[in-house]
This record gives structure tokens, sequence and C-alpha cells, in this order.
């Protein structure tokens, strides 16, 4: 199970914070900032993996994350996940983002959080995998946005 | 001033705009306050804008719970937009601890069952990431009827719904359980090979009415014939194209899930092992599905998932996991290895492989392919490499022995967490044979390792050498090396367990004091091995000063020298107080051993009698009491210490050194007999209820020869063969048993559990059991554990006596039973007869 998909910038500013398990809202931004400084420490050609940081989960946990240009990508993840699966499903998170706002950067995170979201709900839910074909998930994003802008239209 | 509320992307660029901190919360704070003021009268159909700021707002930390109900609004209103980020903020703003979040149970009801698509995907992603218990049940039946619907986005989110509510709710794994074998009966990787054989078919179609040349129909009819004739044996009952794979994984998923949570699912899905074989076969040998292919594997997520579930329907299931033995060596050998979605599935295969009952080939296989990785020149792979090794090491030992020197390698890496699991791997690979080559490994390692893995190492070395240390000298060496160069990071305890195994090894006495000694010398800042240290001269100052060993050169050490390092360590500052006790100690106990007069000794106790520690200024204050009044006991108490047992209780030999002498130095003087008696006392031998069955043993009455005794007591007793039971008891179906524990460190001590069955049709009530021995043994009764035994083999009644038999007398045994049975009360008194002599030799 995932327990969170945290994406933050080089100098830890949160683009994406989800959580699969609760956890108060302190607690949240104290686990944005251990993972971040954990991440940060490491080197660029050494492994993906983590061990996690004190807050979040405990010894059976793991962070895997991937570096693109200025962003972090984190899941949490228990050990019922398989490691390389979950370094295959970052990219395929990240590519499907790529389709859908062409050639993404980190302003589209920015500037469109919550766009994200709507992504990543499409990809991962209740912290486990949903769907894997990028052409299926850039379908459905692209279904429930005509959507909502016929409705807006109505508006003017 | 009416300051317009500004749109999402103004208020980001702002937010970004702020220089400081406090720039930023200002932003924030006054945008808030509009939030605020538009939710209590603001426009509704800008009302979804203000929460998509305030959910912004909340990423960054601050506080959004004034917006929770503002979520309820707008899921339920009619619109998608609104419906989307109220949906959103319900997932990020609301939990299980807020009553507010059932609030919205009867809004995800509605759009469950009326909503259209992607409204019922929003709503199950809601109910799949914060749906609560009782939210869980009342929603439970939508759900399932969502299950079997036709829309295959719809199904798959119910599916992992279903499974988070299962998590949530443990008792309707009874409702989702019949759906899934329907699932899974109807699919077959439905788009890859369903579709192109329906296209066929419509091509079949079309070819018959063709207008082309015939040559050209020939042909393409031929092709399609031939390349029709390869796939159909694949296909059928193939259905309809709307099952598609992202259903599967949600199936598998769920299946899993429920095969986790109990014995009966995994009972019942057992059955289609073989489904999941086909489908898996299906994912391996055909190439076409490419809309699910992460470089070039077919669907590596679903194969994971797959294998996943087949290695929990193998486990210790011989049928099943014959099914599986052929397809995992074909997935194991076919996989393409080069990109990392196909090591992801040989990872998994591998596992599998390990975990069920496979042939003996297969494991080796696995094994095999598992130590070709660690060679692997990706740092990700070898890291899942050692981490499947650790967890094949208990299972399969022997196998990934095999790879020992390649883990050991690992140890150099310079990659944190590589080096963790190298480490993790090494000490679990420790065994009798290689222990001595890996330890020297390991402590080169912790000499350059990272501070954070220091103290696992440290303790992980400590440990295997305990296990595993062929030579008492080896291991005392071990244990001071560990100290030297990871002193800080070695757990409380090492102290105890090193100064308890040098004192069991009375032939290295002289050795251990000498290295001790030197490392000392060298070093007075590592306080674990300066408190060993301390304790040693103190104890063996003696065979210090002799000066001749085989193994070490020679060197003379004057007795000066000795109590200037003493001196040096309590004045250090680096000492902690505890170990300024033990230094005081010793330096006390020197004073019988050393030949010279004990001035300086007697003069550096004196000052410390004004020390403003504590415990140091008493100590000072007993032992200086100790040469002014009573000196003609100094010697008898100052005596080398008896070997102090293990595992019981930490016994601190200074508490119990000074309690002795600050009860002595409160009385007057008394001649050595009483002395001695009261030593007993003191000594506390009888553990009354505390039902510790480790205590010391007892002492003559002349406490040099006692002493003597002890120290020849062996280090490691074999262990004794265990006392055979006896029946003592049996009547009408209830019977009485007796079994004898005696452990050879307690020689006098005797545990013996009666139990009292019952394999009548009556139940036995108000069972009391009474004993009595000779004069000469004392006994305990413990509370037994109840005082009925239902019938027909019901729980039996258990119940502990101690005996203390210090004396070895024979042991006898009466037992008075008293209980209700068949309506009516039994008495029986008898003495055990048959008492086997080992329970009290």
């Amino acid at each position: 199970m995932i327990q969170a998909i945290l994406v933050f910038n080089n100098h830890g500013k949160p683009r994406l914070v989800r959580f699969y398990q609760r956890f108060p809202e302190e607690i949240q931004q104290q686990i944005v900032r251990e993972t971040f400084h954990l991440v940060l420490k490491r080197d660029d050609n050494i492994c993906n993996f983590l061990e996690g940081g004190s807050l979040i989960g405990g010894s059976d946990y793991k962070l895997i994350y991937r570096h693109y240009a200025t962003l972090y990508f984190v899941f949490c993840v228990d050990s019922s996940e398989s490691e390389l699966g979950i370094l295959d499903l970052i990219q395929v998170f990240v590519e499907t983002l790529d389709k859908c706002f062409e050639n993404v950067c980190e302003l589209d995170l920015i500037f469109h959080m919550d766009k994200v979201h709507y992504i990543l709900q499409e990809v991962v839910m209740g912290g486990m995998v949903l769907e894997t074909n990028m052409n299926e998930i850039v379908a459905q994003i692209e279904a429930q946005n005509r959507l909502e802008k016929s409705e807006g239209q109505g508006l003017g | 001033m009416v300051v317009p509320s500004l749109k999402l992307q103004d208020l980001i660029e702002e937010i970004r705009g702020a220089r400081t901190q406090a720039q930023e919360r200002e932003v924030i704070q006054k945008e808030c306050a509009h939030i605020r003021a538009s939710f209590r009268d603001g426009d509704p159909m800008l009302r979804h804008q203000q929460l998509a700021k305030l959910l912004y707002v909340h990423m960054l930390g601050y506080p959004a719970h004034f917006g929770q109900m503002e979520c309820l609004k707008l899921i339920a209103s009619s619109r998608f937009t609104d419906k989307r980020v109220g949906y959103l903020g319900a997932m990020l703003l609301l939990d299980e601890r807020h009553d507010a979040h059932l609030l919205i149970t009867n809004s995800i009801k509605n759009d469950l069952s009326q909503g259209i698509q992607p409204v019922q995907g929003l709503a199950l992603c809601t109910l799949s990431t914060m749906g609560s218990a009782e939210m869980c049940r009342d929603l439970a039946t939508e759900v399932e009827k969502l299950l079997l619907q036709p829309s295959p986005y719809v199904r798959k989110k119910a599916i992992l719904t279903a499974v988070h509510m299962i998590r949530k709710v443990p008792e309707l794994s009874n409702v989702f359980l019949p759906p899934c074998a329907k699932l899974l009966h109807e699919r077959h990787h439905g788009k890859a090979v369903g579709l192109p054989i329906l296209c066929f078919r419509s091509v079949d179609k079309r070819i018959e009415n063709w207008t082309g040349t015939p040559a050209y129909r020939r042909r393409v009819a031929h092709i399609h014939r031939h390349t029709r004739s390869r796939l159909l044996p694949l296909a059928p009952p193939f259905t309809s194209p709307t099952l598609t794979p992202g259903i599967l994984l949600g199936t598998v998923t769920l299946i899993t899930e429920l095969c986790e949570r109990s014995p009966e699912a995994l009972r019942h899905f057992r059955k289609v092992v073989p489904q999941l074989a086909q489908i898996l076969q299906t994912l391996v040998t055909t190439g076409y599905s490419t809309e699910h292919s992460i470089s070039g594997v077919n669907d590596p997520f679903l194969q994971v998932q797959i294998l996943h579930l087949l290695r929990i329907l193998g486990r210790n299931h011989e049928e099943s996991s014959e099914t599986m033995n052929d397809l995992l060596a074909q997935v194991a050998t076919n996989t393409d290895t080069s990109r990392n979605a196909g090591n992801a599935v040989l990872f998994e295969t591998v596992l599998t492989i390990m975990d069920i009952r496979s042939t003996a080939g297969l494991r080796v296989l696995a094994v095999n392919i598992l130590g070709r990785f660690l060679h692997n020149s990706d740092r990700n792979i070898r890291y899942v490499a050692l981490t499947s090794l650790l967890r094949l090491v208990q299972s399969d030992h022997s196998a990934v022995q095999r790879h020992r020197p390649t883990v050991v390698e690992c140890l150099q890496e310079t990659d944190a967490s590589l080096s963790r699991r190298a480490l993790e791997l090494s000490l679990a690979l420790v065994n009798g044979s290689n222990v001595r080559a890996m330890m020297q490994e390991l402590q080169a390692f912790l000499e350059s390792c990272p501070p954070d893995l220091r103290a696992d190492c440290a303790s992980g070395i400590l440990l295997a050498a305990e296990r595993f240390a062929p030579t008492k000298r080896w291991h005392i060496d071990t244990i001071l090396h560990v100290l030297t160069t990871a002193g800080t990071h070695v757990r409380d305890d090492a102290v105890a367990n090193l100064t308890q195994l040098i004192g069991g090894a009375q032939e290295l006495h002289a050795y251990s004091v000498r290295r001790l000694y030197n490392a000392l010398a060298e070093d007075i800042s590592q306080q674990p091995l300066v408190q060993v240290a301390a304790w040693c001269i103190g104890e063996y100052g003696d065979l210090l000063l002799e000066g001749n060993f085989e193994e070490i050169e020679p060197l003379q050490v004057e007795e000066e020298e000795v109590l200037a390092l003493l001196e040096k360590v309590l004045q250090s500052h680096m000492s902690l107080p505890a170990t300024r006790g033990y230094a005081l100690t010793a330096l006390m106990k020197l004073s019988t051993r050393l030949r010279g007069d004990n001035n300086r000794i007697r003069q550096v106790v004196s000052i410390y009698g004004s020390c403003l520690d504590m415990e140091l200024q008493q100590r000072a204050v007993e032992y200086d009491t100790l040469f002014r009044k009573y000196d003609h006991m100094r010697a008898a108490i100052l005596e080398k210490m008896p070997l102090v047992e293990r595992g019981g209780p930490q016994v601190d030999e200074e508490a119990k050194e000074r309690k002795e002498a600050a009860q002595l130095s409160e009385v007057a003087p008394a001649p050595t007999e009483s002395q001695a008696s009261q030593l007993l006392d003191l000594l506390d031998l009888l553990d009354g209820a505390s039902g510790n069955a480790q205590h010391p043993p007892l002492l003559d009455p002349s406490p040099g020869g006692a002493l003597v005794h002890l120290l020849d007591l062996p280090c490691a007793p074999p262990p004794p063969a265990p006392i055979p039971d006896l029946k003592v008891f049996e009547r009408e179906g209830v019977q009485l048993n007796l079994s004898f524990i005696r452990s050879p460190e307690n020689p006098a001590l005797l545990l013996i559990i009666i139990t009292a069955t019952n394999s009548s049709e009556s139940d036995v009530t108000h069972f009391i059991c009474q004993a009595a021995v000779p004069k000469s043994l004392q006994l305990q009764l413990q509370a037994p554990s109840g005082n009925t035994v239902p019938a027909r083999g019901g729980l039996p009644i258990t119940q502990l006596f101690r005996i203390l038999n210090p004396n070895k007398a024979p042991l006898r045994l009466k037992l008075r039973l008293t209980y209700n049975h068949f309506g009516q009360s039994v008495q029986e008194i008898f003495e055990v007869n048959n008492l086997p002599v080992e329970s009290w030799q």
C-alpha cells in the first residue's frame, strides 16, 4: 500500500501532498520537511530507495523517490509493494502529467495543483494502483475537463 | 474597502511574489478572510474557486478547517465542477476524527446510485481515501452493485474501493467475496486478446465482400488465417472487450486482500490458481497489448500483482505450488531484463518461487538470479537483490551463503541504503564456520562506516560474537575491539556482558586485564571501555602486576602507574559519573591487591569524601570508614567477586558491595561469624513472591571458602536432560500430572507444575490442591490458574510449586486434593511415589 505521495522542489517547497493514511496537519507538514531533508542528502548516482523517517510508518516503510529536474517525486510505500514497480509507477505518473500538460514543468504543477490531484486520482486510488495505461488516464481526464467546460459555458 | 477576490492563479502569483515568510503569511491571511466571507454570503457559482484556493493554502501548511462545511455544500451541488473540488476538499480536509465526515455519506450514496460515471468515480475515490468504518458499512451495498456494472471505469474504481472497505470493516469480506469469483471468471485480458479477434471477425466478413483482385484477396486471406490460427488457441471464451486490464488489476488486488484476511477465502481462491496462471501466461507470451506495456514488458503491474497473489495462494500448499512451477520457470527465463519493468517482474517471480513449495531446481534458479543481480551495475537492482536475499536468509540459509563473498563486498558501497542492507544481510549470514572471517570484515566495516550505522553494526557484532564465538579469548578480543572502535555506540548491557564474560573465564583473567590496561592507557574517553577496564583492574590488579604472559610482550607495570591511570580516569572531565564510580571502587579494591602501602589510595578516597557528586561522595565516605574503623574486615569485603548469574535482573556488584559496607559501618564491630550470617541475610536468597527463578547460590558460613567454590563453577554448564513427567493421580477421568524443571545454575531450586485435566463427562469445580514436603525443604505454592476444569478435555488447571532443596535431601511430596465432581465432593490425600531422583539429587 502506498501511504503518501509527495512532490516538492529542490528547496523543499511542497508542490503536491497526498496522504492515504490519516495524519494530523502538523504531522503532515513535518513529514514533508523530514522527507525533504532525507532526500536532499542523497547523491544522484545512488539508489532510489530510502528507509523512511521516524514519523511516517516506521521500519516497514520505504521511501522510493525520483528526481526530475527541479522536482522530487517521493512515494512512501510499505513492504507489500514491489520497489521496482513503484519506480515504474512514478515514471508513468510523470509521463501522464507530461501528456496532460504538454511538456510539463514545475510551474504547471504550481499553478494547476488541483488538476494534478485529479490526474493522480486516476492513477492511484486509496493507496493502491488503479490504472497504468496512459491513454486511458488521459482520455478520462479530457472527458472530465470537457464536462467542466460545458458547465462553465452555461455561466459565461 | 472591498477588494475583489483573487482567482487561484493570481493568488498563487502573489504568494510566490512574497519575499519573506511574514509577507506570505499576510497575503494568505488576507485571502483567507476573503474566502471566509465569500463562503458566508458569496456567489455560490464561484464557491468552487474559493475552495480551490483554500486547498492550495492548506498544502502550504496553513489552517483550512473552516472549509470543511463548504466541501459538503459543493459535493451536494449538481454541477460536476463543484463536485470535483468538493470531493477533493473532502479527501484533503475531512477525516474520521471529525464528525462532519459522516454528513457526506448521503451525498456519496446519491452520487453512487444516480450520478454520471465521472461523478461515480469521484465518489468512489473519496470513499476509498477517507471512508471510515461507519461510512463503509452504510455504503457497502452501493459499491457492490457497482462492481458488476457494465462501465469498466466505474467497475475498476469500485473494486479498489471494496479493498479499502474490507480493510476498514473486515466483516465486509463476505459481501465482496462472491463477486470476485465472477469477475475473474469473465475475464481474459480483454482488449489484448479479445479485440484483435473481434477485429479479425469483422475483417473476415469484409474479405468475403471484397472487390479486389482475387490474387490479392487470397494473399490477405492467407495472412489473416495464419495470424488468426496462432491467436485463436489462446482466446475462447473471450468476452466483451469492456473488461480491461484495469479491472483485472483491481480484482487481483481485491482477492489478495481477501486472502490475506481470512483462511477460508484463501482456500476458496486456491481454486482459481489455474486461471491466474493462464492469465499470467497470456501476458508473458503475447506481445499484443502495447497500451499497457512498459518498455516492452506487457503490463508489468498486473504481472507483479498476479505473482504476488500466486505467492499467497501457493504458500504451504503442495497442489497449488505444483500448478505454478512450470509457469514460474517460464516467466523466470523469458522475461526481458534489460529494463526496469522486466526486473520488477523477475524479482517478484523469484520471491514467489522461494515462498511456495517449488521444486529444488527452481529454487536454485531463483537464488542464482538474485546472485546475478548482486553484480548488476544498477544500484537499484543491487538494493532489491539484497532485500530479497534478506527475506530468504531464514528459509534458505545455505543457498544464500553461497553469495556471501558478494554480499560482503557490498559493505564497501558508498550508498548508505545499500551498505545498510549489506550489513543486515552479513550479520544474518554469520554462522559457526565463517564467524572469524566475517567478523574481520565486519570489524573493518565498523571502523569506516557512517555514524548512523555504527550502533547497529556494533550491537550486531556483539550478538554474533556471543552466539558463535569459537573461543573465549577470541570473544573477549572481539568485544574489546568493538569497544575501542565504537565504544560510544554500544548498548548499555555490553559492559555487564563483558564483565560477566571475563569473570567467567578464569584462565583469561591475566590476559584480559593486560589488554584492557593497555587500551585504557591509550584512550580514556570511550566510557564502556573505561568502565570495564576499571573493573578488571580492580579485580585482577595483582595479576596485572605479575608481569609474565605468554602471548603479550612482558611489560613491567608499576603499581604507581596503575594508580595514576585510575586517578586520571577519576579526574577526567570526559568520565561519566558511573565511570568514576567504577574507578573509585577499583582503587579501593587495589588496596588489598597491591603490595605497597595504601597511602595514595587513602588520600584519594578521603579527597572524594567531599566531592559534590552524591554517589561518589557516599562511596568515598564508606571506603574511608572502611580504612579507618573496619580495616580488619577490608580484606574480606574486597575479595574477588563471585560469578554473577546471567539473565536475571541486573545485579549491580557495586551496589551489593556498598550495601554490605554501609550496613556494617553502622553496626558495632562484630566477630566474623555473625558478619557471615549478615551477609547471608543481605544477599536475600529467598525470592519470595517475585517469581524470579534466578538468584545467587547459598554461601557457606566462611566467606573465603565459599567464594573459592563458586569460582570453580563451570562457566557454561551442559544443558540438563529433561526430567520426565509423572502422572500421580487418576480418578474417574480426572488426572493430575507433575512436570519438573530444574536448572543447573540453581540446583537448589526445583519447580513443579501440576496439571489437572478432566476427560469425564462432568465438570470439576472448586478444585484445590495442597502440598507438604519434609522439614528440610522449603515449599512455596503459587496461585493456581483457576479452580474449574470443564468436562471432556476442557482447559486444565495449572499450578506452580517452588521447592528449595539446598541440601539435596531426598524429595518427598504429599498432596491433598479437594474438588466437586459428578455432584459429589471428593477429597484425596496421598503421597507421591516414584519421584524421579533427578528432581533432588
